[in-house]
């Protein structure tokens, strides 16, 4: 069970209140996970990486265990804390002002 | 008893104002979508209730949400207000936020690039959509005004999006280039009285029209002058900032753009300025009253870069002549030490008896007037900036 956060503003369109439980098929990714969520959630389409593209949004960051995962590569192997759902996946919206 | 409803999309949430036919007591919903830009909001002619909205943000994105009751509820199409959204029946299925340029060779003409800033090539990207305009006659057929510049429609109630390719593809597409508000295009005005025919403005690349519904356009900027650009007359550059019509007359267009108030007597084909005795005739809005064809508001502000009334006054400008000749109306305006200013989608006529005039700052107050423009007074004063005002008459 992987776990992930959302900022408020995705947790009020997807109406959660608190973090997602997630089924992910196969190695756990970026793009695993994303494609899990959107696929419970299609609420969320667009709002974390793009319709077409599935590149991250600009002002969307994705950290887990202390470290900014924003870069790396989609189909890179999350941490094993958040394959074992030790840690959350956590989507953040960047400080940007606003 | 007939009364009113302003639709109002500020900067960090949407807010709902209704009132009597008297407009002189108001109710203010609280915030719709708190903390999204939320560009415009809009009802359908063909059903008062149904309402769409365009909500956004520079995190997460364009969302298109839609209330059937008037704006008491919002779901985003293809998920029914009150079903749950987190099973795997009945959920949405983000296609109401999906906006995808048509490079398909079935649209003719595959466009990738508009110019930047500095003239070089630049990919169309999707940002937000800056206005919705509902069918005339159809609640469920609804079109889009996006940034990067094109039109978008649904015939699905919002649920899903289709570019009007032909647009972009008209021959142009790749000379258009971005105001310093970006490349939006703002304003979609469809002519009552031909079905094929609707006009749309970009900025910065101008007024374009439609005579068989969407498919084929063409420039109409004859008569427009600019010297920000290296050719002031050229076909395409101009930054129109808003275009109005009366739809008596459809024929007749107004147009603020960035410098000069403009007239068209013939849908486009041609433009004469009526800027007349304006303070400046740089702006942003501009309407026309809901009775008198030849009754057209402006709100002057002051240019290059400092975007505020003249002389710290805030004063909407009035043409009964149809333009070149203007009166300033002050009642209830402030008249000192004001230096908000009037977006582009910000200003809205009623059509009750007595025509209201409704504008919205970026300062939060939003203004009316239930007598065309002779004494105003605010409806709400601290509402985050005012991006866009909308108004129902309700019968």
């Amino acid at each position: 069970m992987i776990r992930v956060t959302l900022p408020a503003h995705l947790r009020k369109l997807a109406q959660v209140d608190s973090e997602v439980k997630l089924d992910v098929e196969g190695e756990v990714t970026q793009r695993s996970v994303l494609d899990a969520l959107e696929a419970r959630y299609p609420m969320l389409r667009g709002t974390i990486r793009d319709h077409t593209t599935k590149k991250r949004r600009a002002f969307v960051r994705f950290f887990a265990c202390g470290e900014d995962l924003s870069h790396e590569a989609p189909d890179a192997p999350l941490p094993q804390a958040v394959a074992t759902g030790a840690a959350p996946f956590m989507i953040v919206g960047a400080i940007a002002g606003g | 008893m007939s009364g009113v409803r302003v639709l109002v999309g500020t900067r960090k949430g949407a807010f709902i104002l209704t009132s009597d036919g008297k407009r002189e007591k108001w109710e203010v919903s609280s915030p719709h979508f708190a903390g999204w830009e939320m560009y415009h909001l809009k009802g359908s002619p063909a059903d008062p209730n149904r309402l769409y909205a365009s909500q956004s943000s520079s995190w997460f994105g364009q969302i298109i949400q839609r209330s059937d009751d008037g704006g008491k509820t919002w779901h985003q199409p293809g998920t029914p207000p009150g079903e749950p959204t987190t099973t795997p029946d009945g959920m949405p299925k983000g296609e109401s936020n999906n906006f995808v340029y048509d490079t398909s060779p079935e649209s003719g003409k595959p466009l990738t690039t508009h110019q930047w800033y500095d003239g070089t090539a630049h990919p169309w990207e999707f940002k937000r959509v800056w206005h919705l305009e509902p069918s005339l006659t159809d609640p469920d057929t609804v079109y889009a005004g996006v940034e990067d510049a094109a039109l978008f429609r649904s015939t699905d109630g919002g649920k899903s999006w289709r570019e009007l390719a032909g647009l972009r593809g008209h021959g142009s597409g790749d000379k258009w280039a971005p105001g310093a508000g970006g490349m939006c295009l703002h304003t979609i005005l469809l002519d009552p009285s031909n079905q094929g025919r609707m006009f749309v403005a970009i900025s910065s690349a101008g007024t374009f029209r439609t005579d068989d519904g969407g498919k084929t356009w063409r420039p109409i900027n004859r008569g427009l002058h600019s010297l920000y650009i290296p050719d002031p007359t050229a076909e395409i550059g101009h930054c129109v900032h808003r275009i109005a019509m009366h739809r008596s007359r459809p024929d007749v267009l107004f147009m603020q753009k960035h410098w000069d108030v403009m007239r068209s007597d013939d849908a486009g084909e041609s433009w004469r300025e009526i800027s007349g005795n304006l303070p400046t005739d740089f702006g942003f809005a501009i309407d026309v009253h809901a009775h008198e064809p030849e009754t057209i508001y402006v709100v002057p502000i002051k240019s290059d870069s400092e975007h505020f009334p003249p002389d710290g006054k805030l004063r909407v400008y009035r043409s009964r002549s149809g333009g070149n000749e203007w009166e300033a109306l002050t009642k209830g305006l402030p008249q000192s030490d004001c230096y908000v200013n009037v977006l582009r989608d910000a200003m809205a006529v009623d059509s009750l008896d007595q025509c209201g005039v409704y504008f919205g700052t970026t300062g939060g107050q939003v203004y009316a007037s239930a007598n065309a423009g002779d004494n105003w007074a605010p409806i709400v004063r601290d509402l985050p900036a005012v991006v866009s005002v909308e108004v129902q008459t309700l019968a």
